[in-house]
């Protein structure tokens, strides 16, 4: 057996996760090799060789230069005919979502998206996933033919526990067809100059749907203020124009570690945890003890958030 | 503008689970249903967009007999007619096979575009639009906030990480999958829900269809999950509960 890790990069800048997916792929102890898509991505294909890893390929062609599904889905599918992996993993990224199920389709077989753990299993190999926007985890085996396909999930893996070593570096020039790609990607942009910085914020309180009214952000508000700490809000929050896209945190929005991350009526989803995961004590605020929130906090209080938030101000005062 | 939207019943967001006999699916007896949250919003986008440019929405769904009620629920909002692929359990088919009925079913109809929600809010495996896409041979984009007509086709605005976006030029027909939370979505009406009763629903079996059941990845066991962390819970009233905490944050964490 066999593992083909694929990396991410854009602009010549690696994805953080790609190291994280290198990771997983070095922790299941089969022959590896990693793959860096692009175009003009010698320096990338060379940082990725002083790891340990049997091979790289660097996958490079002018129809890459900017990602389509179309181009990375047929450079992809021509790669893994040629090194025939048992295994190919991708980091769970936005741009892995748009691609990996189309590539795992057209080789005929299915991909386990954003699995947390995976490991070798006989001929196959058994992954762990979290469904029911993670309430709930599934054990899963694979049961087809190679090869296997999965995206693992954020800070799934930990990237500083990347081995070194040298790894021999292989062109590889796939045929991309201009004509079949079909999508005509424009300039990434942002939306307004961001002005609040959450990621330099030592202290967090951030509030979810448990708020239920824009009225009540005003007491969340308050908590941040007398405690002295930045206001950040899960993406519901933001979608709804509560508070500005700014202040939200998760997969769309800012990645934080505070020393306390304070979270109050947010349940937890997978898109809000891996934005926060990171934060040194995480408090739990919900009405709901089965919230995926209270998977990863280190304190939790079960109860209405309405009397224990106006109760937890007046102590912050008498606190202070 | 001809749209189909693939929708899906799943336990409402509130509901408590649990792991049923076979242990390897919840037990579905008592929770209450509801239309998958993204795919309520990809509904949504297609009305709008029947709304400015006229044409057809066809909601297509995949699911037990009694999905038929967030079916009833798409008519009333708006959608003309639906198509049920009637399967009581979904579980024999993999992602793909699940995708492979409804892109068979949207072949017949040839529409202009395809929508559904990102991911469901059960299995969260966000393929479906995806794997529809590859096996009709269109183009697709993915986690969409907005779509326009265009003279060659559409415009979209696709969703990167860390807030950054990006414009996408599409020829039609193609498949989209819906960003949850990009519009309001609109209740249905006392003339919807009364229209709806006379709207066409096609039912099919997957064996009509044309599609087997085959899985390729097994869920094997479903469980509540190991906790990473050691939660500490703090107990006692509101007040209690909140001077405790207070302690905490001074004297362990520091940060008060």
């Amino acid at each position: 057996m066999s593992v083909l890790v694929v990396t991410e990069q854009s602009r010549g800048a690696w994805h953080r996760m790609s190291w994280e997916v290198l990771a997983a792929g070095q922790s299941l102890g089969l022959p590896l090799s990693a793959a860096v898509v692009g175009h003009n991505i010698g320096e990338l294909a060379s940082e990725l060789a002083g790891k340990k890893l049997d091979k790289v390929f660097a996958v490079d062609h002018e129809l890459l230069a900017d990602y389509t599904a179309d181009a990375v889905t047929a450079a992809l599918a021509q790669l893994i005919e040629l090194a025939k992996p048992s295994l190919v993993l991708f980091p769970h990224t936005y741009q892995v979502r748009d691609f990996a199920p189309k590539l795992a389709t057209r080789l005929s077989r299915v991909l386990v998206s954003d699995v947390v753990k995976i490991q070798a299993d006989g001929e196959g190999f058994l992954m762990v996933r979290q469904l029911f926007q993670g309430k709930l985890s599934g054990d899963f085996r694979t049961a087809g033919l190679a090869p296997h396909l999965a995206s693992v999930q954020a800070s799934a893996y930990r990237a500083d526990l990347i081995e070194a070593g040298t790894a021999a570096i292989e062109k590889f020039s796939p045929t991309i067809d201009t004509t079949n790609v079909r999508a005509r990607p424009q300039q990434p942009f942002r939306e307004s100059q961001r002005a609040v910085d959450l990621t330099a914020a030592g202290l967090i309180v951030a509030v979810g749907r448990g708020i239920r009214e824009k009225e009540n952000i005003a007491l969340v508000e308050e908590l941040a203020k007398t405690m002295g700490a930045e206001l950040a809000a899960s993406r519901p929050i933001c979608d709804n124009g509560w508070l500005p896209m700014e202040r939200q945190v998760g997969s769309s929005g800012q990645t934080v570690s505070p020393k306390v991350y304070l979270a109050v009526g947010i349940s937890g989803a997978i898109q809000h945890l891996v934005g926060m995961k990171g934060s040194k004590t995480v408090v739990a605020i919900n009405k709901d003890s089965n919230a995926p929130i209270f998977e990863i906090a280190d304190y939790g209080i079960i109860g209405d958030l309405f009397e224990v938030v106006p109760a937890l101000i007046e102590e912050v005062k008498k606190a202070r | 503008m001809k749209i189909v939207v693939a929708i899906k019943q799943v336990p409402s967001r509130d509901s408590q689970l649990r792991i049923n006999s076979s242990g390897r699916w919840i037990d579905t007896s008592d929770v209450a249903p509801e239309i998958n949250e993204p795919d309520a919003y990809a509904l949504e986008e297609a009305l709008q967009l029947k709304e400015k440019h006229g044409g057809e929405v066809i909601a297509l769904c995949a699911g037990p007999a009694g999905a038929g009620q967030t079916i009833r629920e798409a008519l009333a909002k708006g959608a003309d007619r639906a198509i049920h692929i009637e399967e009581e359990d979904l579980g024999r088919f993999d992602n793909l096979g699940v995708a492979r009925l409804l892109a068979e079913a949207c072949a017949a109809e040839s529409p202009d575009l395809f929508l559904t929600g990102l991911q469901s809010d059960d299995l969260g495996y966000g393929q479906t639009g995806v794997i529809v896409a590859e096996l009709l041979g269109l183009p697709h984009s993915t986690i969409i906030m907005q779509v326009e007509k265009t003279d060659s086709g559409i415009r979209v605005k696709r969703e990167l990480e860390d807030g950054w976006f990006q414009h996408i030029d599409l020829p039609l027909p193609a498949v989209l999958t819906i960003q949850s939370g990009i519009s309001k979505l609109r209740y249905a009406t006392l003339m919807g829900i009364k229209k709806a009763k006379t709207k066409e629903i096609k039912r099919l079996t997957a064996t009509e269809v044309g599609v087997s059941p085959e899985a390729s990845v097994k869920l094997e066991k479903l469980y509540h999950p190991h906790r990473s962390k050691q939660t500490t819970m703090i107990e006692g009233s509101a007040k209690d509960q909140a001077a405790k905490l207070v302690q905490i944050l001074r004297h362990e964490a520091r940060v008060l």
